[in-house]
């Protein structure tokens, strides 16, 4: 497993409760990319019916027996997820696309306008609707990952923290033979590709092109509060700006409560590469668009903000399973936005094949040869 | 000078302490329009601080060291101010600095309650935003009466009151004699000064010394005022427990050995109502390193950032002068804050100011070796004691990130045990965080000192800020 991330930890986790010897490598510490940088989210919401959303509900499953597995210390909370509408027509557009969610096994509860404050007592006056999903959740994802890497621990995968993998090993039918790091060669006949944003750097090591690049995100974090936000709340618009394939910014207020006080600000969208630069437009239209949600917030005071590269495949789809182009290499990255939440379906697909045994979710749509090089 | 939020100006100086001061006072010289920014509402910063006005103190130049270089200093800033080429601003708090194509705007809160929201523009910037203390935690840190060393003299020097009667000073570094003899100066009884090392290293070097003779005369008057009281630093030793329940009542004391490990069997417990506590200084950088300027560790572990001999960093048009470039104190900052205002106006220093500057430069390094926590100090920590106190996080749950969870550096251990989220963002926890993060066969511990990684803490914003103002956005925007 390369990558020690959430979705590394948690192919490191099912390959060995399926008995497999797994060793888990990264170049930096554990949680040390975009899951340290995540907010957690468990959500089945903001997906439209299809490979993605299925992948979600067997996570949405999985996450609540690891939650147990874990214990208290992944702070996993099943608090669901209240997402809202400012007009009546934004609120139809809730009612159709969670009529179709609806079909593929999601739970949705239409809100009245005047019955949002039951759910959220500080949400703002005038908003037209919104829509309830009590299957959404979240984990704090450098504890869920680190938690979930113990367990891995436990049932003998081994740990590597701060060696980069330098080149993946081929043998002369060009089946995958292991990695090398600076240190070290890891000899095995499997090597699961689980670098997130990184992924496409590590696809190139082993010869195959997989088009993963960071969109970035902020996220503001404030001074802890009382819980004055219960569940993940959004508006309307964070389930287009998600979907959609634009550069350009786009952020949609996302607003949500943490067990240790802070409430999380988000969620930007933007392809500008790895650039770090903190960018005050962003920062404006966040705390902006999180103020017209929650007006107590106005009064609140932000201590700081992070920010991270989500791991982004052109259709949104992650890559997922044995690339048919290198035996023995397989691909588990490109989750962009939904690592945290996909991690478990992604760890047990990928450790049934290894294992293998078929799938129970078929793997065609995450075909991680589906992108033609460019000229 | 106009004041509008629509003024450009040559250069923004940020912090109003010495190397500030005179970075600006010496721009302005130079023909240089600037305006120097201060969270606080007087020039001097931290070290030539004022009493709070109102309290009538007739004499503040008796608790500071080198007050007629002060006074000199704010006496051109006057001049300038009234012939409009400096403005001095008293109560922003800049929380963060943003490159622009013509250079920085400076965005910055103002005003009691941070009510309001600035932002200044400018070609170049240079950062003089000094030094925050070294923390180290021991049991019982948190009870009421333990104090930082510079708390205390802060204290002493705005509010002119003491900590306590009976006051253990302990911890390393020059500070602590300058403390202590303060506060005796001031009537407070001191017990014991407790002082880790050795001052062994000074003797070694005694050509960087000698160098710099106002050093062994500022040392000497501290040392006359400490004997004129019978106190007599206690070497090689530390306070590894302060004792209380709703304040401290007393201290153990013991000796450390060359590591500053506590050696068994050596306690001794001593009577006080406070304790002044510290390890010295750590530079405040993050409005710098947020912009990726490259930084080096100091001697002492801290770090710092890097600058060339024109006090230029490595983000094109911001300069720093004084203690962000490794803590040395006013004399030093002083003469890089002239460096600096030179090399930005284009002009050429006097080869004596560079001399200078190279002498307390190398001092400071001495200094920064000699009080070096050594990594033994971690042994006089117990399981339950908090090493965050703002998140109250205890050794055993550090400890654990690191052993059980796999996290080898502060920021992993940070994620996973919440040590550095809280109000100070990791100011006070941060060295013995990232102390214990280096477990063993990390690289990190491979270093030897008990300071933990080398690398910056990144904190994105300089201070708190109020959600309005970044929903606001730029004043004039």
């Amino acid at each position: 497993m390369v990558g020690a991330g959430v979705v590394g930890a948690a192919c490191a986790y099912y390959a060995a409760r399926a008995g497999l010897a797994v060793a888990v490598v990264d170049r930096g510490p554990v949680s040390g990319g975009t899951t340290g940088a995540g907010e957690g989210n468990l959500l089945v919401s903001d997906k439209e019916p299809g490979p993605e959303l299925d992948l979600a509900l067997l996570s949405t499953r999985l996450w609540r027996d690891l939650a147990e597995q874990l214990g208290p210390e992944a702070e996993y909370e099943p608090k669901g997820g209240l997402v809202v509408a400012a007009t009546e027509a934004g609120q139809d557009a809730l009612r159709t696309f969670a009529a179709e969610q609806g079909h593929a096994g999601v739970t949705a509860e239409e809100v009245p306008g005047e019955r949002l404050r039951e759910l959220e007592p500080h949400l703002a006056p005038g908003l037209a609707g919104g829509f309830h999903y009590p299957q959404d959740a979240q984990v704090q994802p450098a504890l869920a990952a680190a938690h979930l890497l113990r367990e891995a621990r436990r049932l003998g995968a081994v740990l590597i923290t701060g060696e980069a993998v330098t080149s993946v090993e081929r043998g002369p039918d060009g089946a995958v033979r292991g990695v090398r790091t600076a240190h070290r060669e890891l000899l095995a006949p499997a090597v699961v590709n689980a670098a997130g944003t990184w992924g496409g750097e590590l696809a190139a090591l082993a010869g195959v092109h997989l088009p993963v690049l960071p969109r970035r995100g902020f996220v503001l974090v404030t001074e802890p509060l009382p819980r004055i936000v219960r569940h993940k709340v959004y508006a309307a618009d964070y389930v287009a700006d998600v979907a959609s394939g634009s550069a350009a910014l786009q952020t949609s207020a996302v607003v949500e409560g943490t067990p240790g006080g802070p409430v999380l600000i988000g969620a930007s969208r933007e392809r500008v590469g790895f650039d770090r630069t903190m960018s005050q437009e962003v920062l404006r239209r966040l705390a902006g668009q999180a103020a017209a949600l929650f007006p107590v917030l106005e009064d609140v005071t932000v201590m700081r903000f992070y920010r991270g590269f989500r791991p982004y495949l052109p259709d949104h789809l992650p890559a997922i399973g044995e690339d048919p182009r290198v035996p023995g290499l397989y691909h588990a990255c490109g989750h962009e936005g939904a690592g945290i939440g996909l991690a478990p379906a992604t760890g047990l697909l990928i450790s049934e094949q290894l294992a293998g045994k078929r799938p129970e979710l078929d793997l065609a749509p995450f075909r991680p040869d589906r992108f033609r090089e460019a000229a | 000078m106009p004041t509008s939020p629509y003024e450009f100006l040559d250069l923004v100086v940020i912090g109003a302490g010495p190397g500030g001061l005179a970075g600006a006072v010496t721009a302005a010289d130079l023909g240089k329009r600037c305006v120097l920014l201060d969270g606080g509402h007087s020039t001097g910063g931290q070290y030539y601080r004022h009493p709070a006005p109102g309290l009538g103190a007739a004499r503040p130049d008796r608790l500071h060291h080198g007050w007629s270089v002060y006074t000199g200093l704010a006496e051109r800033l006057a001049e300038h101010e009234r012939a409009g080429r400096v403005e001095f601003r008293g109560g922003h708090h800049v929380w963060a600095l943003e490159r622009t194509d013509e250079g920085f705007t400076v965005h910055a809160t103002r005003g009691p309650d941070a009510g309001d929201r600035v932002a200044v523009r400018a070609r170049a910037v240079l950062l003089a935003t000094g030094a925050y203390e070294r923390q180290l935690p021991f049991p019982g840190w948190t009870l009421p009466g333990v104090v930082t060393a510079g708390g205390a003299q802060a204290m002493l020097k705005s509010g002119l009151v003491l900590p306590g009667q009976r006051i253990v000073v302990a911890g390393s570094g020059p500070l602590l004699l300058a403390a202590a003899s303060s506060l005796v100066t001031a009537g407070a009884r001191v017990p014991a000064v407790v002082e880790a090392t050795g001052y062994l290293a000074y003797a070694r070097r005694p050509h960087v010394v000698a160098a710099v003779p106002a050093k062994l005369v500022e040392g000497a008057g501290h040392g006359t005022a400490l004997l004129r009281h019978r106190v007599r630093p206690r070497l090689r030793s530390a306070v590894v427990e302060a004792h209380g329940t709703d304040r401290v009542t007393g201290v153990t004391v013991a000796r450390l050995d060359a590591d500053w490990r506590p050696k068994p069997g050596t306690e001794r417990r001593i009577d006080c109502d406070a304790i002044a506590v510290g390890h010295g200084l750590l530079p405040q950088i993050d409005l710098a390193t947020e912009l990726g300027a490259d930084t080096l560790a100091g001697p002492d572990g801290a770090v710092a950032l890097a600058v060339d001999a024109g006090m230029r960093t490595s983000v094109p048009g911001l300069w720093s002068a004084g203690e962000t470039n490794g803590v040395g104190g006013a004399d030093l900052a002083i003469a890089e804050g002239e460096l600096a205002a030179h090399d930005l106006a284009g002009a050429e220093p006097k080869r004596s100011l560079r001399r200078r500057r190279a002498r307390l430069r190398a001092f400071a390094d001495l200094m920064a070796a000699a009080h070096r926590p050594g990594p033994g100090w971690t042994g006089w920590l117990r399981p339950d004691t908090d090493v965050c106190r703002c998140e109250e996080v205890p050794v055993a749950k550090v400890r654990e990130a690191v052993e059980e969870l796999g996290a080898g550096d502060p920021r992993t251990v940070k994620l996973l045990t919440r040590a550095g989220m809280g109000w100070c963002q990791g100011r006070m926890c941060g060295p013995a965080v990232a102390c214990l993060s280096a477990g063993s066969g990390s690289a990190a511990s491979e270093s030897g000192a008990g300071v933990g990684a080398a690398g910056p803490d990144r904190r994105p914003f300089g201070c708190p800020v109020p959600l309005s103002q970044l929903a606001a956005g730029e004043p004039d925007a």
